[in-house]
């Protein structure tokens, strides 16, 4: 990460932040629909997006990153843009819905990654917009006037109505306890992920507290002091509220903040994962380069090209005198080069063994 | 990372003209806890037309990584021993940067997996003061990991190299290739 501040990305992270607090303004109908009990979530919220638009700024300021999200949107926006948009959608839904790519590498590693992203996304969407006054229920004051109708609730969007449903139905219940069926989620997926992370000899050698386990640490925290607001009043008489509602704020919070900075981040850095696949879909379009070694295809001419000018933004000449460059190697290429620039080594020596 | 045991005066030595081609690193490089059982070592032939010599590729662990460099998604690293390790799972994006750019052809990506994977000198042993799988099994010691001064007393007639020449960039390493007496590069191309 680069460590001094990108005047560029302060730009555009305080443009997005001026723009959140804008629709938090006006999405709440001028704060009629802000609930004052939420603020400091909204902090919490308005800084994560600075942060998270900031870090995403300066990532994409490196030359290959930036070499990747140019070619993306030049693809998608030049010639066929439905049938890039059908691609886009399908592999939202594979890579960033389901996560396909995890499954080979394990079932339970699967479930439990698809446990804690489904409870989280959920989550956010229905946090940020009540957190931001988007979203607010009321009761439809003629049936609670009228003592002999069922008791309607109104589901508000920006203001506006979206839909209503009776008082005690089962669509009350879901919708109310929304937030415990992610919560349980998260507890169950990030279970499975600590007894992996505590048990797998490979993992734990490289692990680090703060980068694994402190995020598995803090979902677990989040998603059970959420749990407790609910159930302390169900089942404990609201014993201990003000430490639940305290202590889910504070993690909540503390989550939200670190999004920009540790392994949270990979949730924004994933759809470029799509721009890679869009790119070697272009690529493969376009004419595959040959190994002058092998003879063989290895690599979209394209990647090879564009491989060779950002490798040259960052400081690396693999030119070679004659013009040609050692990247146009496939990698078994590169390895048998490299081997016979040793065998020639040693012949130049005289051709026997050296020991 | 965790507190480790790695041995810092031990080093990395491959000696090109000792590989048999058993594939005996092969099949202990799968045994690495840290690469989920997929071999990441090559075997490869020289030059097969004129000589069945083979030879053997780890990661070199470059001082100044391409790798890591070209990755768009900032998914390797290079800890303070100068490991380089292999990409963060949860980062890379599968784009097969790493893979293309490597001047010694190391990086494997995984398919199935949109991953690359690659040699990270079996930092599950090498942290806890072992030596990596491959350099365990190697019956030639063609790959060998101990000191400079046993790989002195054992080869009077090699110099450890770790400065290559790719083109126009030098690229220097944290592995050795044992080479000729006194020599001090590999020139590949
Ligand atoms: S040898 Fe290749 S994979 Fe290993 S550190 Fe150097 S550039 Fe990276
Ligand atoms: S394949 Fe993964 S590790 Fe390699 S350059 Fe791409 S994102 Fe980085």
């Amino acid at each position: 990460m680069n460590t001094t501040l990108n005047r560029k990305a302060i730009l555009i992270a305080t443009l997005v932040s001026v723009l959140v607090i804008a629709t938090v303004f006006y999405g709440s109908r001028k704060l009629q629909n802000f609930d004052p009990a939420l603020i400091g979530y909204l902090f919490g919220t308005v800084f994560a997006f600075f942060g998270i638009v900031y870090r995403y700024s300066v990532w994409l300021q490196r030359p290959p990153t930036w070499m990747y999200f140019k070619r993306t949107w030049q693809f998608v926006f030049k010639g066929q843009v439905f049938a890039h948009l059908y691609f886009f959608i399908k592999e939202f839904i594979q890579n960033i819905g389901f996560q396909k790519f995890i499954y080979p590498r394990g079932r339970s590693r699967w479930i439990g990654h698809f446990l804690m992203a489904v409870g989280c996304t959920m989550a956010f969407a229905i946090t940020f917009p009540l957190t931001f006054g988007w979203i607010h229920f009321t009761l439809n004051p003629e049936t609670s006037l009228n003592p002999d109708s069922v008791r309607m609730y109104e589901a508000h969007f920006f203001g506006f109505k979206v839909f209503e449903f009776p008082l005690g139905s089962f669509i009350a219940f879901f919708t109310f306890h929304a937030l415990n069926w992610c919560s349980w989620l998260v507890i169950i997926g990030v279970l499975i992920f600590m007894r992996r992370r505590l048990t797998h000899a490979g993992l734990i050698s490289i692990q680090s507290f703060d980068g694994d386990l402190l995020p598995l640490i803090l979902l677990l925290a989040i998603s059970i002091t959420g749990l407790g607001l609910t159930y302390d009043y169900q089942f404990m008489k609201g014993m201990a509220y003000d430490f639940m509602a305290v202590t889910h704020a504070v993690t909540v919070i503390m989550f939200l903040i670190w999004i920009p900075f540790g392994k949270f981040f990979h949730i924004i850095q994933r759809p470029a994962q799509i721009g890679a696949h869009i790119y070697k879909r272009e690529g493969i379009k376009r004419g595959m380069a040959v190994c002058p070694h092998t003879g063989k295809e290895f690599a979209t001419q394209m990647h090879i090209d564009d491989l060779k000018t950002v490798t040259k933004e960052l400081g690396f000449d693999f030119t070679r005198a004659d013009g040609t460059s050692h990247l146009d190697l496939s990698p078994e290429g590169k390895r048998s080069r490299l081997g016979m620039a040793h065998l020639k080594a040693r012949q130049q020596d005289g051709g026997k063994l050296f020991g | 990372m965790p507190q480790t045991n790695y041995q810092t005066q031990q080093e990395f030595f491959v000696d090109m003209q000792r590989c048999i081609g058993c594939r005996a690193c092969e099949m202990a490089c799968a045994e690495c806890e840290t690469n989920g059982h997929e071999s990441m070592i090559h075997v490869n032939y020289v030059d097969r037309a004129v000589t069945i010599q083979t030879t053997v590729q780890v990661c070199m662990h470059c001082d100044d990584p391409v790798c890591a460099n070209v990755c768009p998604a900032d998914a390797i690293s290079k800890d303070e021993f100068g490991v380089v390790h292999t990409a963060n799972t949860a980062r890379c994006i599968g784009c097969s940067n790493c893979v293309m750019a490597c001047p010694f052809g190391v990086p494997k990506k995984n398919e199935a997996y949109d991953l690359m994977m690659k040699c990270n000198m079996c930092y599950d042993r090498t942290s806890a003061g072992k030596k990596p799988m491959c350099a365990t099994v190697c019956p030639t010691q063609a790959l060998y990991y101990g000191t400079r001064e046993e790989m002195a007393r054992m080869r009077p007639n090699s110099t450890p190299v770790n400065n290559f020449l790719f083109g126009n960039e030098k690229v220097s390493t944290k592995v050795n290739i044992m080479m000729p007496k006194g020599s001090t590069q590999l020139i590949v191309d």
